[in-house]
């Protein structure tokens, strides 16, 4: 276990010494809500972090594991690719924004815009979400124990979400879909690996309707010649 | 031969006009197309060089030396970029592109010592093997974006806006997400893509500080990071970029091109490339970072006289797109017949956006695709990079300039009123600048 502290250390010596690591175990203290902590990551180190963590912490995380004790600000784990990041606090917004893959897990609430253009990762929210989570989201899964603010999953592409609580709206081309078995074992695995207790039953799917995927231009000159057409 | 000579013609509601009328009763969708503003617009030619007479004393056009060399981004990376020329290539996608096109792209700018930019869709292999300086787009849709692509980049290209379209998000039609696209972009086969318009992740220039941090960490504070906008308030703009920490800033103004976006905001948003220039230097030297953050125009670029004028107002380099496809072959009169039958005509651009380039560049289609050979077209590339060089250093002799960063404005005069006033140099013939009193100039 090799100990980093913030308080004496500069954010370019602790990041250069977490992305020099190919292994390993490391505890971070006093990150006094430093932005871009333990960001690039690219090895399977373990990482703890003792108190709260600014914008992008773990941002772009590529196999490494990553724990905040506290509370995270804008971008937490943004565009993750593998790995996991994992928050005891609250996140704040556009958590694990355009994620390619990996786990985030947030014990407490997301605010606006968790998972926007999400790509592939999977994220789970103990607490709430907060309005336009999941915009534009193309693929992965997002599940919510608790709420879902206004227009969850505006313009959403192939991205799963699941909630628990409400939702207070949907964006647009987002409707509820159907649960299937797929879903429900899903779901199953998810809340276990990210350590969460929930009935998977009382979730809700949500997704695309697919009627924004493209343009649909009338064409009215074909309709009035093959009326002509009739009429002749 | 009919005579309508007796009929009066309305310049209100041109034949242009009507068509585009009848084509949305038809069809309900507004026009998308791809390339630039092709209204007439104020632009570079409408300056002249003074050229050395009395007062300035001219180098020799084939003997004395005359420098073209640009070092990038040296305020904060470790490994700023050095460019041969200043004439760089724009980012442009491969999905809008074809990968033989973005490969001959890398080749001419390779062989003549320049940079090659990636676009919305991610770094390809084949555009990274062939490109000796590679800048990585780093968009708002964050399309195929991964931190080994930008650790593997020359330079970062933050881009918050573009000159076809400030304001808007990119378009790619179905046509054009064929599997290897879609699956660059995580994206269903075949839809017509809207890009997102904002970043996912931050929402202005305090963000972007911190954003630009982030991007230092995961690459050691090696590269370059460029800040990109569409030419709009480039005064504003140009100064919180530079609070923002960029390295560089990059100025589209609206002749800029694009894949595909609607006709209306390529036409009626933004501002000429002309009028963007001056307001981004007077932000550079007001907050005297001029020539610390160096600054790269693109949007309309076409000869060795736009790049010499764009240096002369101040810019470091220049970046070209749509020039670049014209010198590797994109709507060349040979294909003239192929082009109308797809409704357009060779030099016109319109159905650019369908993927159904016949030339083989702006294209998916394998078999379209495959007319166009790398190596040829990347000598024709390589080719026109040095022309333009080569005539840009022609006027820089001329101005008895040994450096083409030597340049100034008091080497211009425009042509009209208007240009006069939006280059902030005299009207040829007087000392009139419109805007400016004795005072202003005096304290310039």
């Amino acid at each position: 276990m090799t100990s980093l502290d913030l308080s004496t250390g500069s954010l370019r010596d602790v990041n250069a010494a977490l992305q020099a690591a190919e292994s390993g175990e490391f505890v971070i203290t006093h990150p006094q809500g430093a932005h871009a902590l333990a960001c690039g990551l690219n090895a399977s180190v373990e990482v703890k972090i003792e108190g709260p963590v600014g914008y992008y912490c773990a941002g772009m995380n590529q196999l490494a594991t990553v724990l905040v004790d506290g509370n995270a600000g804008t971008g937490l784990a943004e565009n993750i690719m593998s790995g996991s990041v994992t928050i005891t606090g609250n996140a704040g917004q556009s958590a694990a924004a355009t994620g390619h893959g990996g786990l985030v897990v947030i014990q407490g609430d997301a605010s606006a815009r968790c998972g926007i253009s999400m790509k592939g990762v999977d994220i789970v929210v103990g607490g709430n979400v907060g309005h336009m989570s999941a915009f534009m989201a193309q693929a992965g899964n997002l599940v919510v124990l608790g709420d879902a603010g206004d227009d969850l999953g505006d313009s959403i592409y192939e991205a799963r979400l699941f909630v628990r609580g409400t939702v207070a709206s949907l964006g647009a081309d987002c409707i509820e879909k159907e649960m299937r078995p797929e879903h429900l074992e899903f779901l199953t695995t998810c809340l276990t690996e990210s350590g969460m207790d929930a009935d998977v039953s009382d979730f809700r799917r949500y997704g695309s309707a697919r009627t924004l995927y493209n343009f649909q231009p009338d064409d009215v000159d074909a309709a009035s010649e093959s009326t002509e057409r009739s009429d002749g | 031969m009919s005579n309508d000579w007796h009929l009066q013609k309305s310049h209100t509601f041109s034949p242009e006009v009507m068509a585009e009328i009848r084509r949305a009763a038809n069809t309900g969708v507004y026009s998308i197309r791809g390339f630039g503003a092709k209204r007439q617009l104020p632009n570079f030619d409408d300056l002249v060089f003074l050229g050395a007479s009395m007062s300035r004393y001219p180098l020799e056009g084939y003997r004395e030396s005359c420098g073209t060399d640009v070092v990038l981004g040296a305020r904060n990376a470790s490994e700023p970029i050095h460019l041969d020329i200043p004439v760089t290539i724009a980012g442009m996608s491969f999905g809008s592109l074809s990968a033989n096109a973005k490969e001959a792209l890398g080749r001419g700018a390779s062989a003549v010592g320049t940079s090659t930019t990636t676009g919305d869709g991610g770094m390809t292999d084949e555009e990274r093997s062939h490109s000796t300086k590679l800048v990585y787009q780093y968009l708002p849709s964050r399309y195929g974006m991964n931190p080994d692509d930008l650790r593997r980049a020359d330079a970062i290209e933050v881009v918050v806006g573009q000159g076809a379209k400030p304001g808007g998000g990119g378009m790619l039609m179905g046509q054009k997400i064929d599997a290897r696209v879609a699956s660059m972009r995580t994206l269903p086969e075949g839809i017509d893509q809207r890009s997102a318009c904002r970043h996912p992740d931050w929402t202005g220039p305090d963000d972007l500080e911190i954003k630009i941090i982030e991007l230092r960490e995961i690459t050691g504070w090696r590269k370059p990071i460029y800040v990109k906008i569409g030419a709009a308030r480039p005064y504003y703009d140009t100064a919180l970029a530079v609070k923002a920490g960029a390295d560089v800033v990059v100025v589209d103004g609206m002749q800029g091109g694009t894949a595909a976006t609607q006709d209306v905001f390529i036409e009626h948003v933004g501002i000429p490339t002309l009028a963007a220039v001056p307001e981004a230097v007077r932000a550079l030297k007001e907050l005297g970072m001029h020539r610390t953050v160096q600054l790269i125009v693109a949007g309309g670029i076409r000869s060795g006289a736009d790049v010499a004028k764009a240096l002369a107002l101040g810019a470091d380099a220049v970046s070209i797109g749509t020039a670049a496809l014209v010198a590797i072959g994109d709507n060349d009169p040979a294909l003239d017949e192929e082009y109308r039958a797809l409704g357009s005509a060779a030099g016109y651009w319109d159905q650019y956006q369908a993927g159904n380039d016949p030339a083989g560049i702006t294209t998916q289609d394998p078999v379209l695709a495959s007319r166009l050979d790398p190596e040829l077209a990347g000598r024709r590339l390589a080719n026109y990079l040095k022309v333009l060089t080569l005539e840009a250093q022609t006027l820089a002799r001329a101005c008895g300039k040994s450096h083409v960063h030597n340049l100034e404005p008091q080497d211009l005069a425009a042509l009209t009123v208007e240009a006069a006033a939006m280059a902030g140099v005299p009207l040829a013939g007087t000392t009139w600048i419109p805007g400016k009193d004795e005072t202003d100039r005096e304290s310039d």
